[in-house]
């Protein structure tokens, strides 16, 4: 029988997953924005799993959003992605540091 | 009848009119144009002066005391600008413009090729209206007004050659040392303010005997006398206005100035100005006997010692100057003696005997091309023979021989010091005993190494580019050329530079005749002048008095500064006449006492080394460590450095990294939360 608390902790591996993805990743900035969506979808189960629990369908309305919001940033996350390297010829994210102080 | 307001308006604001034009103008208005307007200040401001007089004097005119315009109101208090017109004013007044007037005449002569000779004349226009102002004034605040103006007029006249770093040196000198009088001059002025909560005169005069008993508490347990310190602040002005010791050291180096100024400014009048003031505070004076002491004192010791130095200088104006100092020494000592008209007496004959010496003097460098040194001089009298006469004159009145002004005035000072029984009278009464022969030995010395004696200086043969290639620049490099040879033999002066010495001999043998029987023993001051029934040395002189003739007559007797007079000519005639040899071996066997002489106590050379070098050494440290080092180093450069290098360590932190930015969210994120849960629980 599953319980809320398998989908929270599955909610919380793949938070952990996304962050791990954030720290370790020192290559490539594709797999950055991947994580983050990761990190997204592990609070949108949170959302699902606590609205079902709770038997609220607002928090499945959220996940709509955060859906629809989150194609939209990978869109443009991609679309920087590609002038990124065009203009520097790297996506490797040890190598951007223009904000280094 | 009453004086009117207009004419004392018209007699300080006329030479104000003519420094305008001369100063603002004196491009459009020319040299003539400017010597004329100027000129014709003066002459309405002295003959507007000598009716006043004639006024006060004869015509039964009352002492006028009015404010004209309010000048500043503070409060309470309000600062005025008024005229107080009495006896002693008015003599100040006839004196002061007389003397400018000649010296005005006089200065077309000796600043014929000066460049800046339209400037000259408006400085000096400006400065007879600003001493008129202080002699005029009937409050503290005009006095120290005027006061302040013919000191800045001073320092303007004495660089008036900027280019000599000499003159540079001495204005800079003069107006600093005299900074230090005017100091104590403020101070006096203040206290006036906070005892008698006025700075009117006759309003602080008539309250003045409020103050006998009041002390000033200095610091717990110490109590000075009020009349005192007035008396004391007050006169330590006068002594840096009146170059009285040790504040004396500027006068000798103001000779640095032009001729013409030296005899008005620092001769007859700006540095009587301490002696008036003085004269004028009478009543105050009058409280405090320990201020007297002190005056007298002061007095003495300049008339005496200032004298000595006079004896081993060599330039003809430094002579005149060191005697400068010692006349003001015994206006001063009469002054401490409580003997104020003697004071004011002697100022005024010393003004014109002294304008004549100086002019004499100019005179004298004028015929030499400018060569001030006496050494190579000799013989002049057979060139000059009217400033001859006129220097022998004056020579004779400073000297104080009989029927000369000057024996009127200085034997009345000798008299009223022998008489007094003040504390210090009778080291007062040495000192000025024996400045009489001191005065003595240095006047014929410097007549006889002037104009008698055989000629030490030759006349070069008259070539090619001669005087006039190098005439427009005598002044800025006179020195070059060698001492003792002049392109053309000593001549004469032009009228307008003998005519002032007549017309100030006149006086200079006259006036001490006429007027002392009024003037000094008359009571002829009335109430201008406060003295104390037993402090009236004058008064008790009165009764001795027996008319000018019988005085004059009195003072043959040989067991008395005549005698020492007499001493002294002959000590002078012998060395300087008929065996001049005889100098040159006296210099050498007293060469330890010259030296002192010559090095004038080392005055100059204390407060060079203490004041001059100490300030220089005190405003490096401040500049070095308080400065430099904290201010700048410190506060300035050390927070902007604190903030720089706080910052380099803080930049670090911006690796420019998006996984860092991201660790530290994630750490925050675990902080707040764990802030939460620790609160929670």
């Amino acid at each position: 029988m599953l319980t809320l608390s398998h989908y929270i902790v599955l909610g919380a591996v793949l938070f952990c997953i996304s962050v791990a993805g954030l720290f370790i990743n020192r290559k490539n900035v594709i797999v950055l924005l991947m994580a983050i969506e990761l990190m997204l979808l592990a609070v949108n189960m949170n959302f699902v799993a606590f609205s079902r629990f709770l038997g609220d369908v607002s928090g499945q309305v959220f996940v709509f959003f955060i859906l629809t919001v989150a194609a939209a940033e990978s869109a443009i996350g991609l679309a920087i992605l590609v002038l990124l390297f065009r203009n520097r010829s790297t996506i490797n994210v040890a190598e951007i540091d223009s904000m280094k102080g | 009848m009453e004086l009117s307001t207009a004419i004392l308006l018209t007699i300080p604001l006329a030479p104000l009119v003519g420094c305008l034009l001369a100063g603002f103008f004196g491009k459009f208005i020319g040299r003539a144009g400017a010597h004329s307007v100027t000129i014709l200040g003066l002459l309405v401001a002295c003959g507007l002066s000598f009716y006043v007089l004639y006024q006060i004097t004869a015509g039964g005119a009352p002492v006028y005391n009015h404010n004209l315009y309010t000048w500043f109101e503070i409060g309470k208090f309000s600062a005025s600008v008024g005229f107080l017109i009495d006896r002693l004013t008015a003599m100040m007044m006839v004196v002061v413009t007389f003397v400018s007037l000649l010296v005005h005449v006089y200065t077309i002569g000796y600043m014929a090729d000066d460049p800046g000779y339209q400037r000259f004349f408006s400085y000096i226009s400006l400065f007879t209206f600003s001493m008129l102002m202080l002699v005029m004034s009937n409050n503290f605040m005009q006095l120290f007004f005027g006061w302040e103006a013919v000191g800045l007029v001073s320092y303007l006249l004495i660089g008036f050659w900027y280019k000599r770093p000499t003159a540079i040196f001495a204005n800079l000198k003069a107006f600093l040392v005299n900074r230090v009088g005017d100091f104590g001059f403020l101070l006096g002025i203040s206290a006036v303010l906070y005892f008698l909560g006025t700075l009117d005169y006759a309003t602080a005069f008539a309250g003045a005997d409020s103050l006998v008993g009041k002390t000033l508490t200095i610091t717990q347990g110490v109590h000075w006398d009020a009349p005192t310190v007035i008396c004391v602040l007050l006169f330590i002005g006068a002594m840096g206005k009146s170059a009285q010791v040790p504040l004396h050291v500027w006068l000798p180096d103001s000779m640095e100035g032009p001729t013409p100024i030296s005899a008005l400014i620092h001769a007859a009048t700006m540095v009587t100005a301490g002696i008036f003031m003085v004269a004028r505070m009478s009543p105050l004076y009058e409280l405090s006997s320990s201020a007297l002491s002190f005056i007298m004192i002061i007095g003495a010791t300049g008339a005496l010692f200032t004298g000595l130095i006079g004896i081993v200088q060599n330039d003809i104006k430094r002579v005149v100057a060191y005697s400068t100092l010692s006349q003001l020494g015994y206006m001063t000592v009469a002054l401490g003696v409580s003997a104020y008209s003697g004071a004011v007496y002697h100022l005024m004959t010393h003004a014109f005997f002294k304008a004549l010496l100086f002019l004499g003097a100019g005179s004298v460098i004028i015929a030499m091309h400018h060569e001030q040194d006496m050494r190579y001089m000799g013989g002049l009298r057979k060139y000059m023979p009217v400033t001859w006469i006129t220097m022998w004159i004056g020579s004779l009145a400073l000297c104080g021989v009989p029927f000369f002004s000057g024996f009127y005035s200085k034997d009345a000072i000798i008299e009223a010091v022998g008489e007094s029984h003040r504390w210090g009278a009778s080291y007062a009464y040495f000192c000025v005993m024996a400045g009489a022969f001191v005065t003595a030995l240095y006047t014929f010395r410097q007549m006889y190494l002037t104009f008698h004696g055989k000629e030490r200086f030759t006349v070069k043969a008259h070539h090619g580019h001669g005087h006039d290639a190098h005439h427009d620049d005598h002044h800025d490099d006179h020195g070059h050329h060698e001492p003792g040879v002049l392109e053309h033999a000593p001549t004469e002066s032009p009228w307008v530079v003998t005519l002032p010495l007549v017309l100030l001999a006149i006086p200079s043998l006259l006036i001490g005749f006429l007027t002392v029987g009024p003037m000094l023993f008359g009571g002829w001051f009335g109430q201008a002048i406060h003295v104390d029934e037993a402090n009236n040395v004058l008064g008790e002189l009165a009764g001795e008095f027996h008319g000018a003739l019988s005085m004059a007559l009195h003072g043959f007797n040989p067991v008395g500064p005549f005698g020492l007079v007499l001493l002294a000519f002959a000590i002078q005639t012998y060395i300087y006449l008929f065996n001049p040899a005889l100098a040159g071996r006296v210099k050498s066997a007293l060469k330890p006492l010259w030296t002192v002489l010559d090095r004038k106590y080392w005055v100059d050379d204390i407060y060079f080394a203490v004041f001059a070098r100490g300030g220089v050494k005190l405003g490096r440290l401040f500049w070095k460590a308080g400065d430099a080092a904290v201010i700048d180093g410190a506060l300035v450069n050390g927070s902007a450095g604190l903030v720089q290098k706080i910052a380099a360590a803080m930049r670090r932190l911006q690796s420019g990294y998006l996984y860092h930015y991201a660790f530290a969210m994630i750490l925050g994120l675990i902080l707040l939360l764990g802030g939460f849960w620790l609160v929670g629980h």
